[in-house]
């Protein structure tokens, strides 16, 4: 059995992240190629960060995921280049993080020399990054270090709650 | 993929590529010594994450090591079946955490060689190198933005925090140099393209501990002596340590799997 690539897509559309499980690891944009070689499936899949510990289950999960649906010779292959970014995340997903209450990546606040933590500094907070759940851009980060390699904790200094930021890389 | 790679010593390649993995090995492990002890909830994390990313990194760079050597072992073997004289980290890293103050010094005057150094080589004449580079990069941008700040918050903080940031600068500095001394080896992946002069990043590094140290109200010391040693292999007597604590579980449990 060799099902099209396009139905594997949609199986690896419902296997949804295991540190945020609201999106899916397509969502993600994780997963980089789906083909055939033969009657070998091979799955390309890039790590969101060097050493995000998801990266094993994610594995782990895509193979129970197309295990269940008769795939019997499978190989999930790693592929580092272009590395991952969270532009990669798709419209959906930037939805559905917001609406978990983790305020999606926001372009142009990555690190990049140390421009933009000056001009936080400056402005004494952040630029664009809104709470997800007041809508506030009065807002401040706590640490560019959350509690996944992918997020940053932030607080909303209008509703006082914290919340996670995804952010950009 | 094969056909591309550039024509080089296999061993200065090995030697290479192990230093790339042992000095974020062994700075990892360090930084990882902090979990469940820094002084707030947010550094803890921080630091965890910091200490994640560079494992992470190691394990690109050791099993690219290991690939080229082509020996039949992997990064495991490679970062915990090594005894002390076969690392080749900078002694920079294996310096003891010391205070919070201190650690952060010794990631900022670190996470300052590593930008630049990874920025090289994404253009490296190596694929393989150039693609962990350019995975890596991202990330330790984001560690140079935390131990600047951070260097800057405590130099230019209270003047405890400040005479402790002076204090770990002025321990730390005289480890710095080995970061820009090169070898025989280095001298290969330059002429191979796989790597810049070590010393061709001083300038730019200089530039961004000068400019971070100011701001921070930090004096840089004068002095212009250089430790070296753990590049070929002669480390200090803390690396052992480190080794103990490290690979304990693979050496009183060979082969022992989760």
């Amino acid at each position: 059995m060799r099902p099209a690539t396009d139905q594997i897509w949609r199986w690896l559309a419902e296997v949804p992240d295991p540190e945020i499980p609201v999106i899916s690891i397509t969502d993600l944009g994780i997963v980089r190629a789906v083909e055939w070689e033969g009657d070998v499936l091979v799955v390309r899949v890039t790590p969101t960060y060097s050493g995000c510990p998801a990266t094993s289950i994610i594995n782990f999960d895509i193979e129970t995921a197309l295990r269940a649906r008769g795939i019997e010779h499978l190989r999930i292959e790693r592929r580092l280049s272009p590395p991952w970014t969270s532009d990669w995340l798709t419209p959906e997903a930037r939805e559905k993080l917001r609406a978990y209450g983790i305020a999606p990546p926001v372009p142009g606040t990555a690190a990049d020399g140390r421009l933009m933590a000056r001009a936080e500094r400056l402005v004494g907070g952040n630029l664009a990054i809104a709470c997800p759940r007041c809508g506030s851009t009065h807002t401040e980060r706590l640490s560019q270090f959350g509690s996944t390699p992918c997020k940053a904790a932030y607080r909303c200094r209008d509703c006082l709650e914290p919340f996670d930021y995804f952010k950009c890389i | 993929m094969t056909a591309a790679l550039p024509d080089v010593d296999r061993a200065a390649f090995v030697e290479f590529l192990t230093r790339m993995g042992d000095n974020t090995l062994i700075l990892g492990h360090r930084v990882s010594e902090w979990c469940g002890h820094a002084p707030v909830l947010e550094e803890d994390i921080a630091l965890a994450n910091t200490a994640l990313d560079l494992i992470g990194q190691t394990q690109f760079w050791l099993g690219l090591a290991a690939e080229v050597e082509g020996a039949g072992r992997n990064a495991d073997a490679l970062a915990y079946l090594r005894d002390a004289g076969a690392f080749r980290n900078v002694l920079l890293v294996e310096r003891p955490n010391g205070d919070f103050g201190h650690t952060i010094l010794r990631q900022f005057l670190f996470d300052a060689w590593h930008l630049p150094m990874l920025r090289a080589l994404e253009r490296s004449a190596d694929p393989r190198v150039a693609e962990i580079a350019a995975k890596a990069v991202k990330e330790v941008a984001y560690h140079l933005e935390r131990s600047g700040d951070l260097v800057i918050r405590l130099g230019d903080g209270t003047a405890e925090s400040h005479a402790r940031m002076q204090a770990a600068l002025d321990d730390l500095w005289d480890y710095t140099g080995e970061l820009f001394m090169a070898d025989a080896s280095d001298a290969a992946m330059v002429a191979a393209g796989i790597a810049p002069d070590p010393a061709s990043l001083q300038a730019v590094w200089l530039a961004e501990v000068r400019a971070v140290l100011e701001e921070a109200t930090l004096t840089l010391p004068a002095s212009t002596y250089s430790h070296k040693g753990g590049k070929r292999g002669v480390h200090s007597e803390y690396l052992g340590f480190i080794l103990a604590d490290m690979q304990f579980l693979q050496r009183a449990y060979p082969g022992a799997v989760w």
